[in-house]
């Protein structure tokens, strides 16, 4: 076992690298860079450039280097905490991202705990009454909530909020906690604010894992070993939940892998319509205006998100699916 | 005679006109109509019938086991001796209840067919067996334990402590059905339900099981209620016998008469159905329900009086070794296992329009020989040398057109006739396409001849629109033996071609295979595990054993007067439906790796011998014996 998670993050480094690399190549493949996109905007406004101070912070940061140059100096930032400097926010990464971050943190947590509570007894009773009315209701209304996108969803809970309530739901604080020290009061404005986008961007995922938990039970169901637990004389729900749930249990686990990364990045498009202080919106400003400090970090982050998220599930499956752990023809 | 005897037994459990059906799409389906029997305590009472005749719903019915969508009306009377309340009548119990939940798995015990999927594989094997003593009894986690470990050891675990804490997929299909069988009778139940107990396992394995079950059920003095299909197992197990025929009782009594005496028609074709040990040659097996075959049509010119070398197939050397997947999970400096060859110097003949059988246990390397020759699996050494009359092919070295002209010559019958076939292709389609892939004849032609197949194999031309999934699994079989002869081939591999069908359509499908050889000028290579089978159709025997051939002879020497150890245990293991040769339970209940070691030395394989070599009896009878053995000690 020791062996073998040594083994996998030896494959990770490699792995990061080609990332690291490719990530680096996308930034660089539009024409320009962040000075010349700068540059063309300020004039597109009409207001006057300073040449020579764009060509010192072009120097400054090493942009007339050649792009192997530029590679290492971003990477071998990476690897002691400095992500680079933000040219849009004038600030460093770590400093733009840091207060983001952590409301993201706390909206990605929050929605993904309401899809697990509201999705594992929807689908264990779907899948439990298969056929019935309640499982059509609730087949009906997930399909609904997987075909709708949540941005959609977004402006319309938004319009009528308006109109029935007259209020404007957008954001995670009232305006005045913006930027201001966390406090009791900021705290309870964020949570009076929190549910509406946490509904929203949760249905889809709620939905899509009502689906897949239903299918998965209803496979592990029919099978023998359930007759054989009841046979013992085993409470059904006993019966449900010691076999067949923990069976279809490990495509959950398999999910990890895609949560992680999606904590950070998640639903961005629906964060830009509720105008919620995320760092959605904020990446996809960064790959626009070619800040390439921030979107190449951005992006590192969300690799290495991914590859331990893979990882942390591998290893997860293995400690509870003694199949993958003693299969292969080993023998303990 | 003691008390018990003289008076006269109460029921255990007493079926009254027991109905049962179920809506599917719509429409009610009637599985049992009117069905009564009974148990009697400390008895074997057998439940005899082919499969969709309801056997298995009467079986869950008794525990209310039933699924919630069948209507169920009569009455089941459980009688249990411990309560001391009088019978009870099980039907009217609330589904999954107190009261039902008490009889199931405390008083009543229940094993399956599938000792593969009757254990989920994420608890260990002592959690499951506990966890019935945790809902019956008040034990402390260490005397659950304690108890668990006896049964085990009861059931035969040496390491009953080891066992415990394993995993069911880390045992053998016979080991995981001891463990299924510990953990319905950890309780002690009054009555053991046993379902198909032996179906899915090896006859060597079969005797086991047939051995313990017998003997646990003495020991403990319980009823046992076995649904089976196999009337062999029914001889030797029980005392009493109900047969069942599309969900009505046909007839019940005592084991004796029942073999000796049958008297309702449906049993008498059943056991005439059925293949047995010394059928003369001409002898026929007569169906439950014969199919017209029309072969005249398919006997065009290919099929005319083949001509050519004596021995169509000829085999030498063949070794197979499988690597085993390096483990990621091994720990370091613990020794590799070492790899055992699958096949292992195979050698034999096959002579034209012959029909050899190859058997062995689960694991002998049967089917990786008939892999091999199908060119599905590349061996380590070898050679195939394939002649029938159109020249010679070196079957392993094929290539191109050569390779293509190989496949028109020889080809298989599948075990399992729903997986071989295609379920989104029509029956048209299945036998269209080899003629396609090969390119014989024109569109109209190639009609013609799938017209010739399917009536070759008694079904009409209708069924060529239709999806395999629409035909039993007999007719299913069928249509793979059509797909089969579909190009002409002189060769046919058989993998257990019956072993997945029910005894009834058996006997069909034995008689198709056996005409179509008589007809066709067949030759087959005729793999399977049931002797009987074995017996009925071939004309030569190869008995293989872990990887490697350790008898070949004609059948009546096989059957009459084998040599090798190995053959004899296989033989005597064999369950025969017959009160008059009764299995010995002494000898038939060891694995073939724990009576190796009371072989004779000749035919054990030790350090300081010479190695095995087939020693010639004469008359073509063949034994893997030490290089230098003397004649004598082969006598049979």
């Amino acid at each position: 076992m020791v062996r073998y998670i040594l083994g996998r993050i030896t494959v990770m480094v490699p792995t990061l690298i080609l990332i690291s690399m490719l990530v680096f190549t996308i930034i660089e493949l539009p024409p320009g860079d962040y000075f010349e996109s700068y540059v063309a905007e300020l004039r597109a406004m009409g207001e006057a450039t300073d040449m020579a101070e764009i060509e010192e912070l072009r120097e400054r940061y090493g942009f007339d280097k050649p792009a192997p140059l530029r590679y290492l100096h971003w990477v071998g930032g990476m690897l002691i905490g400095d992500f680079g400097y933000s040219f849009e926010y004038r600030l460093p990464v770590s400093e733009v991202v840091g207060d983001r971050l952590w409301l993201t943190v706390l909206v990605s947590t929050v929605t993904i705990l309401f899809t697990w509570l509201l999705a594992f007894p929807i689908g264990i009773y779907s899948a439990t009454h298969q056929y019935s009315w309640g499982d059509y209701g609730l087949t009906l209304a997930g399909l609904i909530g997987i075909a709708v996108p949540n941005f959609m969803l977004a402006l319309i809970v938004m319009y009528f909020a308006n109109i029935w309530f007259g209020v404007s739901i957008g954001g995670l604080m009232d305006r005045q906690f913006l930027g201001a020290p966390m406090s009791w009061e900021k705290f309870r404005s964020i949570l009076s604010h929190i549910w509406i986008p946490v509904i929203i961007i949760g249905t889809a995922g709620t939905a899509g894992m009502v689906r897949r938990l239903r299918a998965n039970l209803l496979d592990e169901l029919n099978k023998q070993y359930v007759v054989t637990a009841r046979s013992k004389g085993l409470h059904p729900m006993r019966v449900l939940t010691k076999y067949p749930l923990r069976m279809s249990l490990n495509f959950f686990i398999s999910d990890i892998g895609s949560i992680l990364p999606s904590i950070i990045s998640g639903a961005e498009v629906t964060a830009i319509v509720l105008s919620l202080e995320t760092t959605g919106p904020m990446l996809i400003k960064a790959l626009q205006t070619q800040d390439m400090y921030l979107a190449g970090s951005f992006l590192m982050f969300l690799a290495f998100l991914t590859v331990i998220g893979v990882l942390v599930s591998d290893i997860a499956l293995a400690i509870l699916d003694p199949r993958i752990r003693l299969g292969g023809g080993s023998r303990k | 005679m003691n008390v018990n005897a003289t008076r006269r037994p109460r029921d255990l459990l007493r079926i009254e006109n027991l109905h049962v059906s179920f809506s599917l799409m719509g429409a009610r389906i009637t599985a049992v109509r009117g069905a009564n029997l009974r148990v009697l305590p400390g008895k074997v009472t057998a439940l005899v019938g082919e499969s969709g005749s309801g056997k298995s719903v009467i079986s869950q019915t008794a525990m209310g086991l039933q699924t919630t969508t069948a209507r169920v009306s009569g009455k089941i009377f459980f009688d249990d001796p411990l309560s001391g309340e009088g019978p009870i009548d099980i039907l009217p119990l609330p589904h999954d209840g107190r009261k039902i939940r008490s009889i199931r798995g405390g008083r009543m015990g229940m094993i399956f067919q599938e000792p593969m999927t009757s254990f989920s594989p994420l608890h260990t094997i002592g959690d499951q067996i506990s966890e019935t003593l945790r809902i019956h009894t008040g034990l402390t986690g260490a005397e659950m334990r304690e108890r668990c470990e006896d049964m085990l050891s009861r059931v035969g675990f040496n390491n009953p402590k080891k066992v415990y804490d394993m995993y069911s997929f880390e045992l053998s299909g016979g080991m995981r059905q001891r463990a299924m069988i510990a953990m319905a009778l950890v309780c002690g139940p009054a009555l053991l339900i046993a379902d198909e107990p032996t179906t899915a396992l090896d006859v060597t394995i079969q005797a086991q099981i047939l051995k313990l079950l017998k003997d646990l059920q003495l020991q403990m003095d319980m009823a046992v209620l076995l649904v089976t299909h196999d009337l062999g197992v029914v001889a030797n197990i029980a005392d009493e016998v109900v047969v069942i025929y599309q969900g009505e009782i046909m007839e019940a009594g005592p084991v004796e008469t029942i073999f000796r005496k049958p008297t309702h028609p449906y049993l008498k074709g059943l056991m005439a159905a059925i293949p047995h040990f010394g059928m003369q040659r001409g002898d026929r097996l007569k169906p439950l329900r014969e199919i017209e075959v029309n072969q005249d049509s398919l006997l065009s010119k290919k099929y005319q009086a083949r001509t050519g070398p004596e021995t169509i197939l000829s085999v030498r050397n063949l070794s197979k070794t499988f690597a085993i997947r390096k483990d990621n999970w091994q720990m370091p400096g613990r020794p590799k296992e070492k790899n055992r060859p699958a096949v292992d110097d195979v050698s034999f003949d096959i002579k034209r329009g012959e029909c050899l059988g190859l058997v062995g246990e689960s694991g002998c390397g049967k089917t990786t020989v008939s892999k091999i020759l199908m060119r599905a699996i590349e061996p380590d050494a070898g050679s195939v040398l394939f002649d029938d009359g159109k020249g010679p092919i070196d079957v392993l070295k094929a290539k191109g057109a050569e390779l293509q002209s190989l496949r028109t010559r020889m080809q298989m019958v599948f075990q399992d006739p729903l997986s071989s076939l295609s379920p989104r292709m029509t029956i048209g389609d299945i036998l269209r396409e080899p003629l396609d892939i090969h390119d014989h004849g024109d569109t109209a032609k190639r009609k013609m001849a799938i017209k010739a197949l399917i009536r070759a194999i008694g079904l009409d031309e209708a069924s060529l629109k239709r999806y395999p999934h629409s035909f039993s699994g007999g007719q299913r079989q069928r249509i793979g033996i059509a797909r089969a002869l579909a190009l002409g081939p002189s060769l046919i591999i058989c993998d257990e071609p019956v072993s997945a069908l029910d005894v009834s359509v058996q006997a069909q499908i034995l008689n198709l295979l056996k005409d179509l050889q008589k007809d066709l000028g067949l030759t087959y290579l005729f793999i399977s595990h049931n002797l009987a089978v074995v017996d009925y159709m071939a004309d030569r025997v190869a008995v293989m054993w872990a990887g490697r051939i350790v008898e070949i002879a004609p059948r009546e020497i096989i059957m009459t007067a084998p040599v090798h150890p190995y053959t004899r245990a296989l033989l005597d293991a064999v369950a025969f439906p017959d009160l008059d040769r009764p299995l010995n339970f002494e000898t038939a209940g060891q694995t073939s790796a724990v009576s190796r070691a009371n072989w004779a030395r000749v035919f054990r394989d030790e350090d300081g011998g010479d190695g095995m070599a087939p020693a010639d009896l004469g008359g073509g009878h063949f034994v893997l014996a030490r290089r230098n053995a003397d004649m004598r000690e082969l006598a049979p």
